[in-house]
């Protein structure tokens, strides 16, 4: 996901403004971030600095935090989102054979995104729709009862 | 009033299959044949049975229609509520040659359950909540408010005997009391709605099919410790949950059910919702506390415990979304009531999520004591395609697995902790005769290992070390003495770890070499695994009798590691052979097998 100049400053100014709202409340560090992750899709370092100073926290503090949780990427994510759900129901009825298909097809590993940019690969925990296990998402659009074969199909879709 | 309701599943399973959709088509229908005023259309929680999803239940005949698709709607609209003729054939079938079920009532999915935590979910429209209120919603609150005293309150829930259904099983009331004698200008109430465990969804399905009964808890406790701010700590991954609960605060708060002097009495209480990042170990408590304060969600050793210094460093009852949904009713109906239920230590019911090798994948809420084989086979219908059952998960990376010997231990905390296993959150996977269980251990150390938040050794690198010599018997590179190693890490990881997370984590180890150790050793010794599915130790190949060399399978392979004479065996090159089982499944004599 890149952003025109137009819309960064437009970001921007949304953070600031969620910032200016929110800098008061009792820990407001994470919250801030959700909201930073969410505009801009990661945390860049300029981001990170700009939360920081804001705050008025060392940027060591919001690194911390970002790389403590899953959630948090520092890095761009690719055009489409894609998760293997690994959550215990899913393995257990050949995830891991999915999310092989998946690495194969896209030739990438799981926690990268494709040198095209257009997917990034995921291992998820359960997605709440065990009845559909194996299950796999992407962006919004969930796929279950899975077989490796049933992959690249799927990904012809989105490529 | 309306002559029918249309209940349709809003939950994650069913609306990852079109759920949505099926609605907007119910309503588009209803309004074109100029029903609008006659049916209602309404989008609940989980019904439960989530295998047959999506669910869509019309009363009052309860007629239970399952796999339901857009595109069944319209006869759904011409039959059943125009003419009122039920449509037998898209009616939930238990198997294919019994007679049909209409009603959810005689279904064997729901029969042996005891829906309490669950009571409101696919009943209510939970963004709704006058239709929360309808059903003595908000009643408990304000008998609390206006006829008992906080002590009397306590006294209830210590009386129900209602333990944490978080994990623990530690008495809630008893926690109560704890932060209600702390002394303090501020307290708090805290929600764990984390829910970490890898493979379960329970209460998210109460976030979502029943939010204010999560709220209306929360402040009967905010009233009862003393509290006047709450906070909700949800899991990011789960929006629908997320977006209901917004949905219900906002409605609660324009109710004054929430906010200054409810009811009319001097008790204010509020509450917030606090969104997690993705990181197990924030569903310990202490973690968790780290984390409201949105800080790296790191643990802290007890004592003391959260109710004397827990968020902001002042005294906080946390308890677990399940626990919290059975307060109100426990409150509504009396501790007398709720305490026949269950066992002699463990009083009420317990939603389990049910998965993995089962016919009925879905939620189930089962009194206490009711046994693992009751759940499996009569609840969740056995085990699909004639494979035999081998092992159920219970507590997810803490827990451990029941074998077939044990199928009919009753549930509770301590007998689950009795066979090496444990309650946990309520995750129930189950595994058949091709799963294999060195592969299921190293599945759930591979998980905590790269959950350890790291601020321990034992548990930061043991883990990592169990987890590397998993990995080797299951590549056919264990060695003599493996075993011994593993049971050496797991007992000095228990001991030393700082929270629970790496105490439990070898828990899935020692429960299958206790019950499973033949595998491992098979693994080791033979270099075989029995269940066939560690693919560098298994073998796949034809069998020469059987194969009628239509040649089927070799054009399947993806690797060209099948050759052979048409109308003659065919056979595979090991060497060449990626062990993907294509062949297998192309195979018309099940010639072909892995082992
Ligand atoms: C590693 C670890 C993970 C936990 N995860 C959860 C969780 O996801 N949800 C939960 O309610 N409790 C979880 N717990 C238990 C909590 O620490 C705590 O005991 C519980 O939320 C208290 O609520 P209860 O008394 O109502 O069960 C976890 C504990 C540990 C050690
Ligand atoms: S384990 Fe994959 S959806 Fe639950």
């Amino acid at each position: 996901m890149s952003l025109t100049n137009e819309q960064k400053e437009q970001n921007y100014a949304a953070l600031n403004a969620f910032i200016e709202e929110h800098k008061n409340d009792r820990g407001p560090l994470m919250k801030i971030m959700q909201k930073a992750q969410d505009l801009f899709g990661y945390l860049s370092l300029e981001t990170q600095t700009l939360i920081a100073d804001a705050l008025h926290v060392p940027v060591t503090e919001v690194y911390g935090v970002a790389t403590f949780y899953a959630q948090f990427s520092l890095q761009p994510k690719g055009e489409h989102v894609l998760g293997v759900c690994t959550g215990t129901a899913c393995y257990v009825k050949g995830s891991a054979a999915v999310l092989e298909e998946v690495e194969r097809e896209l030739n990438c590993k799981s926690g990268h995104t494709t040198e095209d940019g257009k997917f990034t690969i995921q291992a998820t925990r359960c997605l709440g729709c065990c009845g559909l296990a194996p299950v796999m998402v992407i962006d919004e659009q969930v796929y279950g009862r899975l077989v490796p074969a049933d992959v690249a199909g799927i990904l012809d879709k989105y490529r | 009033m309306y002559r029918s309701h249309v209940m349709v599943c809003g939950g994650t399973g069913c609306t990852s299959s079109r759920s949505l959709e099926i609605i907007q088509r119910f309503e588009e229908l209803i309004a074109a044949n100029g029903l609008s005023d006659e049916v209602k259309v309404v989008r609940t929680g989980c019904f439960g049975l989530c295998e047959r999803g999506p669910i869509v239940v019309i009363y009052p005949e309860g007629a239970f229609y399952a796999r339901i698709t857009p595109e069944d709607v319209d006869r759904i609209v011409s039959e059943h509520l125009l003419k009122g003729r039920v449509v037998k054939d898209l009616i939930y079938h238990e198997n294919d040659d019994k007679p049909t079920n209409t009603s959810l009532n005689d279904i064997g999915f729901y029969k042996k359950q005891h829906r309490i935590a669950l009571r409101n979910c696919g009943m209510i429209d939970p963004e709704n909540i006058d239709e929360y209120i309808a059903y003595d919603g908000y009643k408990a609150l304000g008998k609390c408010l206006t006829e008992l005293t906080r002590e009397e309150v306590i006294d209830i829930v210590k009386k129900s005997g209602l333990r944490g259904r978080g994990g623990a099983g530690f008495p809630t009331g008893m926690k109560w009391e704890f932060g209600y004698k702390s002394v303090s200008d501020q307290k708090y109430v805290v929600c764990n709605g984390d829910e970490g465990d890898p493979g379960a969804f329970m209460d998210r399905s109460v976030l979502e099919g029943d939010p204010h009964s999560v709220l209306e808890a929360m402040a009967i406790a905010g009233y009862a410790v003393g509290a006047s701010q709450g906070y909700i700590y949800v899991r990011a991954e789960y929006p629908i949950a997320v977006k209901r609960l917004e949905i219900a605060i906002g409605q609660a708060r324009e109710y004054g059910l929430l906010g200054k002097n409810i009811f009319g009495t001097d008790f204010s209480f509020d509450i917030e919702i606090r969104l997690g990042a993705g990181a197990f170990v924030c569903g310990e408590e202490t973690a968790l506390l780290t984390s409201i304060e949105g800080r790296r969600g790191e643990p802290r050793p007890r004592p003391p415990f959260p109710a004397v210094k827990g968020v902001f460093g002042k005294p906080t009852v946390l308890n677990n979304v399940e626990t919290y949904a059975n307060i109100p009713v426990i409150i509504n109906k009396g501790y007398e009531w709720f305490s026949q239920m269950g066992t002699e230590k463990c009083k009420g019911t317990k939603v389990f999520a049910l998965g993995g090798k089962i016919v009925n994948t879905g939620l189930v809420e089962v009194p206490m004591g009711t046994t693992v084989r009751e759940i499996i086979y009569d609840i969740g219908g056995g085990i699909p395609n004639g494979k035999k059952f081998k092992a159920a998960q219970t507590g997810g990376p803490s827990g451990g697995c029941i074998p077939a010997s044990c199928l009919d231990t009753p549930i509770d905390y301590e007998s689950l902790i009795a066979i090496g296993s444990m309650m946990g959150s309520g995750g129930l996977i189950v595994m058949d005769e091709d799963n294999c269980m060195v592969d299921i251990a190293k599945f759930f150390l591979e998980f905590t290992a790269d959950e350890s938040c790291g601020k321990c050794t034992p548990c930061r690198v043991g883990t990592r070390r169990m987890l590397e010599i998993l990995e080797r018997i299951t590549n056919g590179e264990g060695r003599d003495g493996d075993i011994e190693k593993l049971e050496q890490l797991a007992k000095n990881i228990k001991a030393t770890a700082l929270c629970g997370l790496g105490q439990t984590a070898p828990n899935p180890v020692l429960s299958t070499l206790r019950y499973f150790r033949d595998e491992y050793e098979a693994h080791i010794y033979e270099k075989r695994c029995p269940a066939g599915h560690c693919k560098k130790l298994a073998r796949v190949t034809i069998d020469p009798e059987k194969c009628i060399g239509c040649s089927l399978c070799s054009k399947v392979c993806p690797v060209g590691a099948i050759s052979g004479k048409v109308k003659s065996p065919f056979v595979i090159d090991q060497s060449k052979c990626i062990k993907c089982g294509a062949c297998m499944e192309k195979c018309p004599r099940g010639a072909i097998s892995k082992k």
